[in-house]
């Protein structure tokens, strides 16, 4: 069904004239055009979203628990200065009790004119470079609706064309605790699956998109808002929900950190995978899979 | 070409990009239609919240166990200069806080007048615009209530507040604090002018003798030191032109976010 697979073109569906493929391999049409575009905007945006919110985090270098958190309070994370007024100042990262010295990094690093000097994260992970609140949040909040929006747009084409259902939801026979273990193990083992295998993802791979795309990422957006003051008193609820804006501006920098985290692990498996094979299916869609093991 | 040169090439040209990109945000930053351009989303963002506040409700009211041990001072904390110091050596017996501008009746108070008129007290939370929260209980008159008892002229707009501090410590007056709210915010029941924190007067570094609260919107707009209060139609022909101290050094007007 030619048009059909042109209409509603998934993960297995068949390629619409695809380019010949080499002995032992077939070209399959893995990536949707929204799932593209939304994915590239998404690389830009959420980049570029971490580095003005390391810039608004530099602000004030210090995370609480709680209703309010200010410098006479606990802090469960504090990146500063020992010895901010001295020829060469030590950074140090505390940490729920730890000191964990981290100079030239965090605290302490090289500021517009190279000499060390207190900040939280460095020059070069910041949005602007140098230290401007002001930048940053406007940078920020432009990036963060232009991630909504883009996220949006997702949402409704993976629940219209149904991207969810077919391609990240795990089957039942995915889900079952031997079939975990096993992909678990192939993950250790770095085997790539092959053939009919191939042409979807597999249950950790399907698990982890889900987490992100269902929680990390709407959490991030709901923890945004709660730091907010006007949004709190329309919504009070999200207060309630994370346990007041201290609180949430903490899960909102953990929760920047599992993105991190994620990108890491999403870049290594890309790597892993076949870097170029991989690329290509995000640009045009087009990703080619063996369809047997070689003997 | 091998596999790994080309891993190599696409792996140098995406740092390159990346290099690139930033080098090219950063100019970006320093570019005024830029910084207009994404600061368009700001009036986005000020638009929605005024539609999710529509119904003007309160921000959140906390028990009196929830007050922070310490309400941490920023920006000034003791005002320069002599005229303030000797108010303060008065207990601000001889301080005014002067109504004037598109009001039908312009006028001045005494700090007895103002503690005699209806107060009201809330414990909020103050959230700096630098990411700190402090919860305090504040005590004042609603600034909706001064705005009745002088009268607002129809073409008034906006409520400016004219402190006694110098942020920059500027001999030309360039860096008086200053500060602007519309008339939505000045008639919101927990817009108010307070003179107590926490049961006590307000000391220096918490803006005595009178400072303004405008719970829902973020710390520098709750201007410390009111010595003049000015309704007027637009804020653009004043000083820097944005409607505040730290809106004319980039910060936004609306800071509800």
């Amino acid at each position: 069904m030619p048009t059909d697979a042109a209409l509603d073109p998934g993960l297995s569906a068949p390629a619409p004239p695809a380019p010949p493929a080499r002995a032992g391999r077939e070209v399959i049409y893995r990536h949707t055009v929204v799932v593209r575009i939304t994915h590239w905007v998404n690389v830009l945006v959420i980049s570029l979203l971490l580095m003005s919110g390391l810039q608004i985090f530099n602000a004030y270098p210090r995370l609480h628990w709680g209703l309010y958190g200010a410098d006479a309070d606990h802090a469960w994370l504090e990146v500063t200065a020992l010895n901010p007024n001295a020829d060469k100042p030590t950074g140090v990262v505390n940490l729920g009790g730890h000191k964990i010295v981290t100079t030239g990094v965090l605290g302490v690093s090289a500021g517009g004119d190279g000499a060390y000097t207190q900040r939280g994260f460095p020059k070069w992970a910041t949005l602007p470079g140098d230290q401007d609140l002001a930048t940053g949040r406007r940078w920020h909040f432009f990036l963060a609706w232009v991630f909504v929006v883009n996220g949006l747009i997702y949402l409704l084409f993976g629940l219209f064309n149904r991207h969810f259902r077919r391609d990240l939801a795990p089957t039942g026979e995915q889900l079952k605790p031997r079939s975990i273990l096993g992909d678990i193990v192939d993950h250790i083992r770095l085997k790539r699956p092959v053939g009919e295998e191939a042409k979807r993802y597999n249950v950790l791979q399907k698990l982890t998109y889900l987490a992100v795309i269902f929680v990390i990422l709407p959490l991030m957006v709901a923890t945004g808002l709660t730091m907010s003051p006007g949004v709190d008193a329309a919504a009070p609820w999200l207060l309630d929900l994370f346990g007041g804006r201290p609180s949430a501006r903490s899960i909102h920098f953990i929760t920047a950190n599992l993105i991190v985290l994620f990108v890491i692990v999403h870049v290594v498996e890309v790597f892993l995978a076949g870097m170029v094979n991989e690329l290509r299916s995000m640009i045009t869609g087009r990703y080619s899979i063996k369809t047997e093991v070689r003997p | 070409m091998t596999r790994l040169s080309r891993r190599g090439l696409i792996g140098a040209g995406a740092l390159g990009a990346g290099g690139l990109m930033l080098a090219g945000c950063n100019r970006l930053s320093a570019s005024t239609p830029f910084q207009n351009f994404i600061g368009g989303a700001e009036d986005l963002t000020f638009s929605s919240q005024r539609l999710l506040l529509a119904g003007q409700p309160l921000a959140r009211e906390y028990p009196a166990s929830d007050i922070s041990p310490v309400f941490k001072s920023n920006g000034t904390h003791m005002p320069g200069g002599e005229a303030y110091k000797a108010l303060l050596e008065g207990a601000f017996v001889d301080w005014r806080l002067v109504i004037e501008g598109l009001v039908r009746r312009p006028s001045q108070f005494s700090l007895a007048e103002l503690k005699a008129m209806p107060a009201r007290s809330q414990i909020t939370r103050h959230d700096c615009v630098e990411g700190w929260s402090a919860i305090g209980g504040w005590t004042g008159v609603p600034l909706g209530h001064l705005l009745r008892t002088v009268g607002v002229a129809p073409a008034a707009r906006y409520v400016v507040f004219q402190c006694a501090d110098d942020l920059d410590n500027s001999l030309d007056g360039s860096g008086q604090y200053y500060e602007s709210i519309d008339l939505f915010d000045a008639f919101h029941p927990q817009t108010i002018m307070a003179y107590a924190l926490n049961g006590q007067a307000l000391d220096p570094p918490h803006g005595a003798p009178l400072r303004l609260r405008v719970e829902r919107q973020l710390g520098y707009k709750h201007a410390k030191y009111v010595m003049r209060i000015q309704l007027v139609d637009r804020v653009d022909n004043l000083k820097g032109g944005k409607g505040g101290y730290w809106e004319d050094r980039g910060y936004e007007w609306y800071a509800g976010i």
